[in-house]
């Protein structure tokens, strides 16, 4: 199907700006980070490594690294076995009591985020976990879950169950089975759902504001404050760093999944 | 005593099973966002006693009902905005060869996964009265003054768009993509010119793309923070920024959790209408 030239030209410009518009924060960045002044000038007049020496060489910054990695990580710890539990229940079974489980894991993604995030923040002062890694690791489990369970869940459903049950009914329990049939065939959905578990704990910026401080503030919290506050170049070096960290983590979630047969 | 069926024994001991496996995850759910939200919704109501009394103030102070209509307000033009600039992004990579749809996809995608910070900072920097687009547009000799393009309402949504923008156009494309392509080139083929069988085949046959689109963008507007907090310039207050100031700054329990519940109720009254045309879990599925 032919169209016209002129039309198709205009829309292709339209999609292209719309797409310029989508890449410009990325595009503008890592030039800036490597700025040697501390105005934000665009092209930037010479290139140094100033913020990133001024990012790395800041104890604070770099405590704040530490903590949100810890949590990070421990977030993953948690959340990927308790994920893949639910949602190994949920595609095993059909009652109606399970489909609403489904439904209420999935509510850290239909609340908004701050109602949960002041709500967490009443129940963390009453419980005193506020300022600690337990509050933090714990809230960003929560969050973790559903990316976790949904990456299960479709993992699951293009796996074919008879083949545990033959396993099992060659003597083998059902953990076993579990372990040595069926998690081989979904580790990749079980890796990705980990990695998004991942990322949006280190990206977790708002129960942060509330629950996080002193000795166990993380990144974003700190990153947020210092935005607040003036732009400080060091936030452009710390930017490119966590975007590269989030792509290079993305790319191997779905490079795993590709492989998936 | 009437013997059980052995069959109806093993399911009922698979479904104890099933439900002990998802027991976990559950606790943390309940403990975190249930109980959490329970606990805001009583307190909503409460003030030495059961009152409506936070209500009243949030439905007739002026300071809540400016920052309930500015939210719904931002909301509507966030929504609108990105399907304008989300439906033509998702043709074009429904329609194209390879390898440009892969390329149009990874445009989108790559924002998605970058953090909301990193974003608001780059658009300060692009943004701001000595930034990047009023320098370039100055060059230009285009205009005189630096334009007040951050700091205020333009800024927030310039953002929010940006940010929300993947939300519109992965559900746009998927559902595109399963469009046939005989269709078109029937209504081709019968004579249709091809706005008319864009029109009468291609947009129809999108809609559930759009709904889901605009659903997951209005509602995700409506709670968000970081965006008019770093790029609001302190007078864009929306919903969440109000909640959040009456708890950090004035202690407002009542008040803040009043405006919480209200916003929540909003968020599940939508999605709870458009449930009823698309299931929710396709439409989060999404994400």
């Amino acid at each position: 199907m032919k169209q016209p030239l002129l039309p198709r030209l205009l829309f292709g410009a339209f999609v292209g700006l719309v797409l310029i518009y989508l890449i410009l924060p990325l595009l503008i960045i890592v030039p800036m980070s490597f700025s040697a002044t501390r105005f934000l000038t665009f092209p930037p007049p010479a290139l140094s490594l100033r913020w990133y020496a001024e990012y790395f060489g800041n104890p604070n910054w770099m405590q704040a690294t530490r903590m949100s990695a810890l949590i990070g990580i421990l977030t993953v710890i948690i959340a990927t076995p308790l994920g893949t539990a639910a949602a190994y229940a949920i595609s095993n079974s059909q009652t109606k009591l399970m489909r609403s489980l489904h439904m209420m894991l999935m509510l850290p993604l239909i609340v908004p985020i701050i109602i949960i995030a002041i709500g967490i923040f009443f129940i963390y002062a009453k419980l005193g976990l506020i300022q600690t890694l337990t509050g933090l690791v714990l809230a960003n489990v929560m969050l973790g879950l559903p990316y976790v369970i949904t990456s299960v869940v479709a993992g699951l459903q293009s796996f074919d169950k008879t083949q545990e049950m033959v396993a099992r009914s060659l003597g083998m329990n059902r953990f076993r089975a579990f372990l040595t049939v069926t998690l081989p065939q979904i580790k990749a959905s079980v890796f990705a759902g980990g990695i998004f578990a991942f990322i949006s704990a280190i990206d977790e910026t708002i129960i942060a504001l509330f629950v996080s401080g002193g000795q166990y503030q993380t990144l974003t919290k700190r990153m947020f404050t210092a935005l607040r506050d003036e732009i400080d170049p060091t936030i452009a070096s710390i930017s490119t760093l966590l975007t590269a960290a989030s792509f290079i983590l993305v790319l191997l979630a779905t490079s795993g999944q590709k492989r998936m047969p | 005593m009437t013997a059980i069926d052995p069959s109806v024994r093993y399911r009922r001991r698979e479904q104890g099973l099933m439900f002990l496996l998802a027991s976990p995850a559950v606790i943390v759910i309940v403990a975190l966002v249930v109980i959490p939200v329970g606990w805001l919704m009583t307190q909503s109501f409460y003030d030495n006693g059961f009152t409506f009394e936070h209500y009243r103030r949030i439905f007739t102070e002026d300071v809540y009902w400016r920052s309930f209509t500015l939210t719904f307000r931002i909301a509507l033009i966030v929504t609108v905005m990105t399907l304008i600039l989300g439906y033509p992004v998702a043709y074009a990579a429904a329609h194209v060869k390879r390898p440009w749809d892969v390329l149009i996809l990874s445009f989108v995608i790559l924002p998605f996964w970058t953090s909301v910070l990193v974003r608001a900072y780059a658009w300060l920097v692009l943004l701001q009265r000595t930034g990047v687009t009023n320098q370039m547009l100055e060059g230009l000799g285009l205009i005189t003054e630096p334009l007040a393009l951050v700091h205020n309402e333009l800024g927030t949504i310039i953002a929010t768009v940006h940010i929300l923008l993947p939300f519109m156009v992965l559900p746009l494309y998927s559902t595109m993509q399963k469009i046939p392509r005989e269709l078109m080139l029937a209504g081709a083929s019968l004579g249709g010119g091809p706005l008319h069988s864009f029109l009468r085949i291609f947009l129809p046959l999108s809609l559930p793309g759009v709904v889901a689109g605009l659903t997951l963008v209005f509602v995700l507007t409506l709670g968000f923070y970081i965006t008019p907090e770093l790029l609001g310039g302190g007078r864009t207050i929306m919903i969440s920024m109000v909640v959040s100031r009456n708890v950090e700054l004035y202690n407002e329990w009542g008040a803040a959790s009043a405006v919480g519940v209200v916003l929540l109720v909003a968020v599940l009254a939508i999605f709870m209408a458009v449930g009823r045309i698309i299931p929710l879990d396709k439409m989060l599925g999404q994400k």
